[in-house]
């Protein structure tokens, strides 16, 4: 089955002539300006994602994974949201000075999107053959009937019967659906897919489904993936790379490995200390204490230092940058200017 | 043993325009004092319906309900009253389960002034005793007065948590009580509740569908496939020796966070089917990779196969005889076929 688009040359040329970087986010800033406040949901958040390769933005709730996300698409609610600063290239292409007719060529085409309730986001009064075929439609001269075989294809790409095409999304399960959300966002064979918690709402025998499928799908369709989740499971399961975001910030960032065997920073550790641990039922918890920060109040220095073991007063004065440790791994935390200063790291199970 | 709660045969149908749904059918467990029970299932398999059923916040269809050795489905409403202030309920969402226009004390003095814990009391002694609790679940004093949209997820539940504590009961069915919150959080309500066990002696009954928690929290699992149970053993056991095919998938699709720690989980072909008039075989025949002839023969029963550990599978015989054989996984279903929904 070939579901190489019309035009895929063109984009590869472009992505080579860029050292196979499809997607690059420099220095984002995302605020919302509401009546009284300002919540600063992303401060400063840079990463490169090149070709087959899958990141993920790691966080819990309010730490910007979702903003950084739409921003990418350029997407972010306008008002209240404000992109501050930022340069966001996706496949050689600008996507912040775009004008919303250039957008709409690139949305669906070089990068999709697949949000987190697959019950919310298809039209409940389309079968969900003809939402396949109006992206295909819209981003390649095909005609109708083309279009539906095409759409035809991607449902049998992703698990669904093609036969099924005519069916409406609530005659679908849950997990059903979200493929057929997948076989939307890939229908035009996009070089970069975000995937806003793709599998939160899904059971877990279905959520294994649906990444192995992915997965699969990833390497098939040479997609570069950015994965948005809070579940570090998942991102053992899909990615290469991962950025940990907190308070709108990544405060670690490195590969796989890199994040998971040699944590540096103290909210990853914090992290890893707070799940149960699947093959030694007694070992305590040892929960991050306190909150996240108020977005809208956020402290001048280290936003983590509050709830931070390891802090000291200058945690509290200054922010800390983002500096590497190695090739591939960076750290934001001011504890280790010392020399000779390590956190107490975590135990696998 | 000391038996808490004991249920037997528990029936739950709702009638609907296509047929009856049956949500909980034929479920018996005994739950021990001072125990976790863990009951782990996909969405649909009816583990909240069961918890709701067991403190008769909705009628049971059929069976026994016993706790302390009283019959609950039979009680009068007056007795029944009393019976709910040992028994109590934390449920999932602490969005909607708390009435948003009540102040924190408001709250947490509600079911303490409604089932006059307190004999005559005034309104400081109910203060007080607000403030006593407070303490207990960790919110901070000065928040007494806030309402819950000032207050996040966690917080939240730490008030659930109080109002159930409130009454000072000896049961607690937690639905879900974690699973709106974030990890970090999430351990801080966990501590919570297994301290608050160890202190008050509690007997929880803890509905989940995340098997890592569920591990860390439980000491017996029953795994609920479909309104039935298809295994139940202590947590150990079942971590080390799952024998029921479903429980075998479930296990296998937990995600853990190590590099290189998910290789493969077993693929079940469809997704969960329709629970209104199942027919008479073993609900999970059309997922199962061993399934054989023998399994459209009606349903399986739960059966002891060795010391405190139970399957319901037609394959799997007491004294550990496994006829288990893989039937018709083939490579090519790498993404598993869905069946049209019924």
């Amino acid at each position: 089955m070939s579901i190489k688009t019309v035009d895929t040359a063109g984009k590869e040329q472009a992505v080579v002539s860029n050292d196979d970087v499809v997607l690059e986010v420099e220095d984002l800033v995302v605020h919302y300006v509401l009546k009284k406040s300002v919540v600063e949901a992303v401060n400063g958040v840079s990463f490169k994602l090149k070709k087959r390769r899958a990141i993920g933005l790691v966080g819990e709730t309010g730490a910007g994974k979702t903003t950084t996300a739409l921003a990418i698409m350029n997407l972010v609610p306008d008002p209240p949201g404000v992109i501050k600063n930022g340069k966001i290239t996706v496949c050689g292409k600008d996507m912040l000075s775009m004008k919303p007719h250039q957008l709409e060529k690139i949305r669906g085409k070089d990068i999709s999107m697949i949000f987190q309730d697959p019950m919310t986001s298809l039209n409940p009064v389309m079968t969900v053959g003809e939402q396949i075929a109006e992206s295909v439609r819209l981003h390649e001269h095909v005609g109708k009937h083309e279009a539906m075989k095409r759409a035809v294809e991607m449902l049998e790409l992703v698990g669904i019967p093609g036969e099924r095409a005519g069916d409406y999304p609530h005659q679908f399960s849950g997990g059903m659906k979200q493929r057929v959300v997948i076989a939307v966002a890939l229908a035009c064979n996009p070089s970069v897919l975000i995937a806003d918690e793709p599998t939160t709402a899904l059971d877990v025998t279905i959520q294994a489904q649906v990444l192995s499928m992915m997965n699969d799908l990833k390497e098939k369709c040479d997609t570069a993936l950015v994965m948005i989740t809070h579940d570090l499971g998942v991102v053992a399961k899909m990615c290469d790379e991962v950025a940990v975001l907190y308070a709108g910030r990544i405060v670690e960032y490195g590969t796989l490995e890199d994040v998971f065997n040699r944590t540096m920073h103290p909210y990853t550790e914090g992290l890893f200390n707070s799940l149960p641990k699947i093959n030694n039922r007694h070992a305590p918890l040892k929960p991050i204490p306190g909150l996240m920060p108020d977005p809208t109040r956020l402290p001048p220095g280290c936003a983590f230092a509050d709830r931070c073991r390891y802090a000291t007063d200058a945690c509290r004065a200054n922010i800390p940058e983002l500096r590497r440790v190695s090739d591939t791994h960076s750290v934001a935390c001011s504890r280790y200017e010392e020399p000779g200063f390590s956190i107490e790291g975590w135990r696998h199970g | 043993m000391d038996k808490l709660m004991e249920v037997r045969d528990l029936k739950k149908y709702f009638k609907t325009p296509r047929g009856t749904v049956h949500a909980v059918d034929g479920v018996s467990f005994t739950i021990e004092r001072g125990k976790t029970l863990g009951v782990v299932g996909e969405s649909g398999c009816g583990k909240s319906t069961l918890g709701r059923c067991i403190l008769r916040l909705i009628e049971p269809t059929e069976g026994e309900v016993l706790f302390e050795g009283t019959d609950i489905c039979s009680a009068k409403r007056r007795e029944l009253k009393k019976l709910r202030k040992d028994m109590q309920i934390i449920f999932q969402d602490p969005y909607s389960s708390i009435n948003p226009r009540r102040t924190v004390l408001e709250l947490i003095a509600e079911p303490i002034k409604f089932n006059n814990i307190i004999p005559n009391a005034t309104e400081t002694d109910i203060e007080n005793r607000v403030l006593e609790l407070m303490k207990i679940v960790g919110i901070d004093e000065r928040l007494i007065n806030a309402y819950p949209h000032e207050l996040d997820g966690g917080r939240r539940q730490r008030i659930g948590i109080a109002r159930a504590l409130s009454l000072q009961p000896k049961f607690i069915v937690c639905d879900e009580p974690v699973s709106a919150l974030d990890v970090s959080i999430q351990a801080q309500i966990l501590n919570l509740l297994r301290e608050l066990q160890h202190e008050m002696g509690l007997t929880y009954m803890f509905i989940t569908h995340d098997l890592s928690v569920v591990n860390y929290f439980a000491d017996d699992i029953m795994v609920m496939y479909l309104g039935q149970v298809v295994e139940k053993a202590p947590s150990e056991v079942l971590f080390e020796n799952p024998m029921h095919p479903y429980t075998q998938a479930l296990l296998s699709a937990i995600l853990i966070p190590e590099v290189g720690a998910n290789p493969h989980h077993i693929k079940l072909r469809g997704e969960v089917t329709s629970p209104i008039d199942p027919p008479d075989e073993c609900r999970f025949a059309k997922r199962c990779n061993y399934v054989t002839e023998g399994c459209r023969k009606g349903t399986p029963p739960l059966l002891e196969v060795s010391p405190g550990h139970f399957v319901a599978c037609h394959c799997i015989k007491p004294g550990g005889i496994n006829t288990l054989k893989e039937t018709v996984v083939e490579e090519s279903e790498e993404i598993c076929p869905c069946p049209p929904i019924e």
